[in-house]
């Protein structure tokens, strides 16, 4: 085991953790936010720079600062080491440079994006960002596409965290959903606008931390702090069948996988529960599912808060 | 010509480009001296000895990235030359591949003898396609005289040289973005660490350098490393390809000793003979578009007031504040009437179109950054848009993946701080902004005459 110091507070960390991983055992103010680390999905982080911290001691055999700010996702822990996240002047104005350049394209309209309530980055933006806009450009569009029958890809609110390329890159044999084009013009696309066919693709919508995939099945029927979420099970020739229907009165309006504290899906019986196509889109019927009851959701929904604490403005919170 | 060369000594002679004239010549004299009488590691001693520094722009220590490259068992190990050349103002790479391949291909064998890569790369810009066929052309020439192949020169060592076209990319001249790009990947830079000499080209120890870098090690390993560390200044040791372009009289490729000063090599009768059309030097680009742009009174003299010589230490004299870098020898020298914004804009439209849109500061930054250089530059600018790029330029600085970001950053941060007048110019006088160009600013007390 070796040690690390996190904003002051000291913790005992497996040799290989990475800063990240560290912070979120001791949970709270001191782990940075991540928008496209997935624990779940190798090969994702260090794209979208909102985990970076500061190093101020490399380790205890070379206390020497690091001189750039780091990815906490994917820098590893050392014996000794001290981060500064949340107590780092420099982390959280570079943080909020990082949540602004996420924005300036973004097209904020929130009002009637699905993912409102649950959004990363609307959380990102009330923690970090500027009240106002400094772009006065004209913000880059895509025109909505359909990848399937069942998933709406609106590429203009896509972050381009990689996560979802992930996912199809273990879905799916051949290299079908990607990125295409450079830079500002980068996009998310499937091969020629084709369609996905594999039965788990519908887990795209649940690692997406915008409203970039959206399911078409449940896509304007509620607000997601108007349903009551419930922990179900079903019987499942290709998953585990447990998931959380989001629910209005009797009827379902969206399955989902169960989600931990760090809104990545959870881990059953050793295996991440990615739920099926056929659970996800199809399943809308109480009778197909045993219901077990509410299921408590956290940090990034209204639904637990009730309503967001407002920390507008850039000062970082000292950790008494 | 005075000074020494190394590289470029053999050039003139005619069908220099061909196997029989290159040997006569005394080609590959380093693979025979290499893989008859040295061991790899005294090879990778004498490199270290040499000092010499990668010349693709960041100028690490060649002998120590040698040196760190992980040698596990039963694991090959990859020599990746890249000849990506794709720095607006950089053409030194184009000049030697294109007249004396075989110079490249004799120190691609020594060096991949010293690593103990018995299969090595040569990745070429795509745009560079008749390079591809001058190249294969000589490694085939080098095939058939048994330079490469099995049992090279009855050595024992087998080597075999493949040329792969990129797909014109800038980004794939960044080391891992190269690596995916040669794996047949999107060419997105990786994290690092792991470094490419731990899990580099199919996750093998791979040590990836620059053309010039690999051309140097032929000098070094036929005259030994204490030579070549004899000629230049401190630890910016041997010679230098420079590409100079702009405003001058002769631009062109040189081949500089390292202490050169950069006075004698832009006016000097042997370099580029002054500024064309007998103008006014403005302001100078010296290593490539990513660098920091020198306004003239810092061109030839250091703020203190030193010479300024052709080194990376001296270059780099004054940190940004003052200073730039030798980068990958790109010289790209201004005249009066060339419009800095403009100028400023131009390198930001193209790291702009050439930013691999992976990480978040550099796709949304330089785009962003392009688009308000596009309107100063067009007379609708803003006062508050030239501290609104210089904020945008420290958030996009050091936060990136690779450093593409810094590259596109440096530019418009030094524009900013040394013709900041220029800017103001544009915003304030918006219709004259159109017409005209600014012209040289104000001379300051350590200006040249």
């Amino acid at each position: 085991m070796i040690k690390v110091t996190i904003d002051d507070i000291e913790i005992e960390v497996e040799p290989g953790t990475t800063i990240l991983n560290a912070a979120r055992k001791v949970g709270g103010e001191i782990v940075p936010p991540a928008m496209c680390y997935y624990s779940k999905l190798p090969g994702t982080g260090g794209k979208c720079r909102t985990c970076l911290v500061e190093v101020t001691s490399g380790s205890a055999a070379n206390p020497t600062p690091m001189p750039k700010l780091v990815p906490s996702c994917s820098t590893n822990c050392m014996d000794g080491m001290v981060v500064k996240n949340s107590t780092s002047e420099r982390v959280f104005e570079n943080r909020g440079g990082i949540v602004e350049f996420l924005l300036i394209n973004h097209p904020l309209d929130c009002p009637v994006c699905d993912q409102a309530g649950e959004c990363h980055l609307q959380d990102l933006a009330y923690e970090h960002g500027a009240q106002k806009t400094r772009y006065e450009e004209e913000r880059r569009t895509f025109e909505p596409i359909e990848i399937g029958e069942n998933i709406k890809l609106h590429m203009n609110r896509c972050i381009l965290c990689y996560r979802c390329v992930q996912v199809a890159n273990q879905l799916t044999e051949d290299r079908v959903h990607g990125v295409l084009y450079r830079g500002e013009h980068a996009e998310i696309s499937t091969y020629i606008e084709n369609a996905l066919d594999t039965d788990f693709i519908g887990n795209v919508i649940d690692v997406c931390p915008v409203g970039a995939l959206t399911d078409r099945t449940a896509r304007f029927k509620s607000r997601v702090w108007f349903l009551k979420p419930m922990e179900a099970e079903c019987s499942c020739s290709k998953c585990a069948g447990k998931a959380v229907l989001w629910m209005f009165g009797d009827e379902i309006y969206r399955v989902t996988t169960r989600k931990d504290h760090y809104d990545e899906v959870e881990t059953i019986d050793d295996k991440t529960a990615w739920i099926c196509d056929e659970c996800r889109f199809e399943k809308k019927d109480k009778s197909q599912w045993n219901i077990i009851g509410p299921r408590e959701v956290d940090r990034h929904s209204v639904i637990s808060q009730g309503k967001y604490e407002t920390k507008i403005g850039n000062q970082p919170k000292k950790i008494e | 010509m005075s000074g020494k060369k190394l590289l470029l000594e053999n050039i003139e002679i005619p069908g220099i480009e061909t196997f029989e004239v290159y040997r006569k010549s005394g080609g590959y004299a380093s693979v025979e001296k290499a893989l008859k009488t040295m061991s790899p590691d005294a090879v990778v001693e004498e490199v270290k000895k040499s000092g010499l520094r990668g010349r693709g722009g960041a100028g690490f220590s060649t002998g120590m990235k040698w040196s760190f490259l992980a040698k596990p068992d039963g694991v090959p190990r990859y020599l990746v030359c890249n000849a990506d050349e794709s720095e607006p103002g950089t053409f030194k790479d184009r000049y030697l591949m294109e007249k004396i391949p075989h110079l490249l291909i004799e120190g691609m064998i020594t060096a991949s003898y010293a690593l103990g890569a018995n299969q090595s790369f040569i990745y070429i810009r795509g745009e560079y396609m008749w390079i591809l066929q001058i190249l294969q052309k000589a490694i085939a020439e080098a095939h058939q005289h048994g330079f490469l192949g099995k049992n090279i020169l009855g050595s024992g060592y087998d080597l075999e040289l493949v040329v792969t076209p990129g797909g014109g990319a800038y980004i794939c001249g960044e080391e891992t973005a190269l690596l995916e790009s040669l794996e047949g990947k999107r060419g997105n830079p990786r994290m690092k660490p792991p470094f490419p000499a731990v899990k580099g080209l199919w996750d093998c120890p791979t040590v990836v350098n620059n053309v010039e870098t690999i051309a140097a090690v032929v000098p070094i390993v036929n005259h030994g490393g204490e030579h070549y560390a004899s000629i230049g200044i401190g630890k910016s040791t041997g010679t230098k390809l420079i590409s100079a372009c702009g405003n001058l009289v002769r631009p062109g490729v040189y081949e500089i000793e390292m202490g050169l000063s950069v006075e004698e090599f832009i006016y000097g009768d042997n370099y580029c003979r002054g500024i064309a059309n007998g103008k006014k030097l403005k302001a100078c680009v010296p290593g490539g578009s990513s660098v920091p742009i020198l306004p003239h009174y810092l061109v030839c003299k250091t703020e203190a007031g030193l010479d300024r010589l052709m080194t990376y230490e001296s270059l780099a004299d004054g940190g940004f504040k003052s200073g730039s870098m030798l980068g990958s020898g790109g010289f790209i020298v201004f005249d009066e009437d060339q419009c800095v914004v403009r100028n400023t804009w131009n390198f930001a439209r193209f790291y702009a179109h050439e930013s691999c849109g992976q990480c978040s500061p550099c796709r949304e930054g330089t785009g962003w950054m392009e688009k308000v250089l596009n309107r100063l530059e067009h007379g609708q600018g803003n006062m508050r848009d030239i501290d609104l790029l210089a904020d945008i330029n420290k958030k996009i600085e050091g936060n990136t993946i690779c450093p593409l970001g810094d590259a596109a950053a440096w530019p418009v941060a030094a524009a900013i701080r040394h013709f900041r007048d220029e800017f103001e110019w544009h915003v304030n006088e918006r219709e004259i902004s159109q017409k005209r160009n600014y012209g040289l600013i104000q001379e300051k007390s350590t200006s040249l005459a």
